[in-house]
């Protein structure tokens, strides 16, 4: 690593700006072309077919937290543990993630409040590769997780995230008990863990702490499973059932207990935590 | 009949000129006995030697050799009085994770493990040690049941990961895996688990989240499939030897990695060439490292078993 990355690592509110490319985008599912502003300022959702778009970590804190939020540092972590390469070195995929993203992983974490609710809040970013769970995902939750309990806060984690980061090999794959011991200490502690799934969220990461919130929300749409929808109709050989895997279907089966809709995210969050935040007085 | 696999072929072929020297050496000839006890020895040392320096992606298929003693025969051979119990008391009872009471060197045990099956039957009955949401709700249970009544635990991992199925992700693989890691980090008597063939995943973490980890000097313990990196990766599946290299699947570098705690060497040219004996030495080293947890408080353990995780490749 060299000691601008270095530098930059440690600054991770050291935000790039995100320009808008085009006036126009393409909404992924109705193909409607929707004027850029008018898409950021209904939350990145289509206001046509009611798509909800990906967005990053950054712009879901300016969504969620009251303004006057702050980014937690998170934690230094050892650099591609396993010299991994494939037909690029990781070190090269992660510097070209980096140089699209204000941040050095793929999990952030902030410290503020919900219409007035205190709350620690983690973000995982799809946009940065893939929200994939390695040493940096799991320690940037686990720092979430460990400001919740020193300051008798909740978490609130948004999850997004292809699986596990195959880059670090078995190192990615022990973040799953590790991030299960910190939702374990919440639950001592009483303190109220609430997970909002969005799209995707997906292998190691769901079968972990996305799936143990005290109360599970999801995003309109969002993907959510455990297998590759590839994996399961090479296994299975026939159609997948209609909605599979999406955060209806996962209602309907009772796993999860809501899907909320962007715009309702925060009134939602908030009354949630009237019921459940910690006692203060 | 000993099968072989494809980098055995220089002691197939020599296990092959044996026999052929028997066969048309009748019943005695000093000239045929020399050869066959020379061609004996050069095999012998072959087979030292490839097992010395198996690769990641060898060892992958040393783990997966359908002669590799599988729950049932570590059972049979390394455990005693073992009292199967079935069911997650909700939907089914899969049998790609069995489970039960044992004695182990007369210790009352909790033993839980993934299944493979051995023939075309059993391993449709176990459904290739790929287990489903009812499976890890089942271990979840055992693992209840034994820390109530204050019996260790013991899981034996080998699988190639959980289920991709419709009806697994319908009834909650994810949160059954999920639930079933807690239930490890939670339980207030020791756990010791060893991968024992494959660890494949979510599927084995969530019977391995233990006080200790064992694992066969062959076995493989991996994120991802080597074939399901390569074909993310490389983009062909067939680039599976690059990857189950550059993810360092085997025993060594688990070690190194702090990710497991102990190897246990297999007999000579892998566990499949003898299973009983495998299942004794792999029974034994369990023993060993239970003697050395069971007796401490249970905030003792907890507090070690997590203190593991938070620490690994810190």
């Amino acid at each position: 690593m060299s000691w601008l990355d270095r530098v930059r690592n440690t600054l991770p509110f050291l935000a790039r700006r995100e320009v808008p490319e085009n006036l126009w985008i393409k909404c992924p599912r109705c193909d409607e072309m929707v004027f850029t502003r008018e898409y950021a300022e209904n939350l990145s959702v289509c206001p046509r077919c009611d798509h909800h778009g990906r967005i990053g970590a950054d712009e879901r804190l300016r969504q969620v937290l009251d303004e006057g939020f702050a980014l937690l540092p998170t934690p230094a972590v050892r650099e591609d543990p396993l010299k991994f390469r494939d037909q690029k070195r990781y070190t090269e995929r992660l510097k070209q993630a980096r140089a699209k993203s204000a941040h050095a992983d793929a999990f952030v974490v902030a410290v503020g409040a919900i219409e007035g609710r205190p709350a620690t809040v983690g973000v995982q970013d799809f946009g940065f590769m893939g929200g994939s769970m390695g040493l940096a995902v799991g320690a940037a939750f686990c720092a979430g997780a460990d400001d919740a309990l020193r300051n008798r806060r909740p978490y609130i984690v948004f999850t997004a995230a292809g699986g596990a980061r195959m880059q670090e090999g078995i190192l990615s794959l022990m973040q799953m008990p590790k991030t299960t011991v910190m939702v374990r200490r919440l639950r001592e502690a009483g303190l109220p863990y609430i997970v909002v799934l969005t799209d995707p969220t997906t292998g190691g990461v769901t079968a972990s702490y996305a799936m143990l919130g005290d109360v599970q929300i999801a995003e309109p749409g969002a993907l959510i499973g455990f297998a590759g929808q590839r994996v399961i109709q090479e296994t299975i050989r026939e159609k997948l059932p209609e909605n599979f895997q999406r955060a209806e279907y996962l209602l309907e089966h009772g796993m999860i207990d809501m899907v909320v809709k962007r715009s309702e995210l925060r009134p939602t969050l908030a009354r949630i935590l009237d019921y459940l935040a910690p006692h203060t007085g | 009949m000993q099968s072989f696999l494809e980098f055995e072929k220089p002691v197939a072929q020599l296990q092959a000129r044996i026999e052929e020297l028997r066969a048309a050496g009748g019943a005695c000839s000093a000239d045929i006995e020399d050869e066959v006890s020379q061609l004996e020895a050069k095999s012998h040392e072959l087979l030292v030697r490839t097992y010395a320096n198996l690769t990641p992606w060898q060892k992958t298929q040393v783990a997966r050799h359908p002669r590799r003693p599988h729950f049932a025969d570590l059972v049979a051979h390394g455990f005693e009085d073992f009292v199967p119990l079935a069911g997650d008391r909700a939907f089914a009872d899969d049998q790609a994770i069995l489970g039960g009471f044992a004695r182990l060197q007369g210790r009352r045990i909790m033993l839980i493990g993934h299944e493979k099956g051995h023939d075309t039957q059993s391993r449709v009955r176990h459904n290739f040690g790929m287990a489903k949401p009812e499976g890890y709700r089942k271990a979840i249970r055992l693992m209840d049941l034994a820390g109530r009544f204050g019996l260790p635990v013991v899981t034996l991992v080998d699988t190639s990961g959980a289920f991709p199925g419709v009806e697994a992700e319908e009834r909650g693989q994810a949160e059954a895996i999920a639930r079933c890691t807690e239930a490890c980090l939670a339980l207030p008597v020791p756990l010791v688990a060893a991968v024992v063939g494959e660890g494949g995943s979510g599927g084995a973490v969530a019977l391995a989240s233990a006080d200790r980890v064992l694992m066969f000097e062959h076995a493989v313990y991996s994120v991802i499939s080597p074939e399901g990196c390569a074909s993310i990766l490389w983009r062909t599946a067939e680039k599976a030897p690059d990857a189950a290299e550059a993810m360092k699947v085997g025993a060594k570098d688990l070690l190194q990695a702090g990710v497991i705690d102990r190897i246990v060497d297999e007999p000579l040219g892998g566990a499949h060439r003898d299973p009983v004996a495998a299942a004794v030495s792999m029974a034994s080293a369990i023993a060993e490292e239970l003697g050395a947890l069971v007796g401490l408080a249970p905030s003792t353990l907890r507090r070690n078993r997590e203190d593991r995780f938070l620490r690994i490749g810190g």
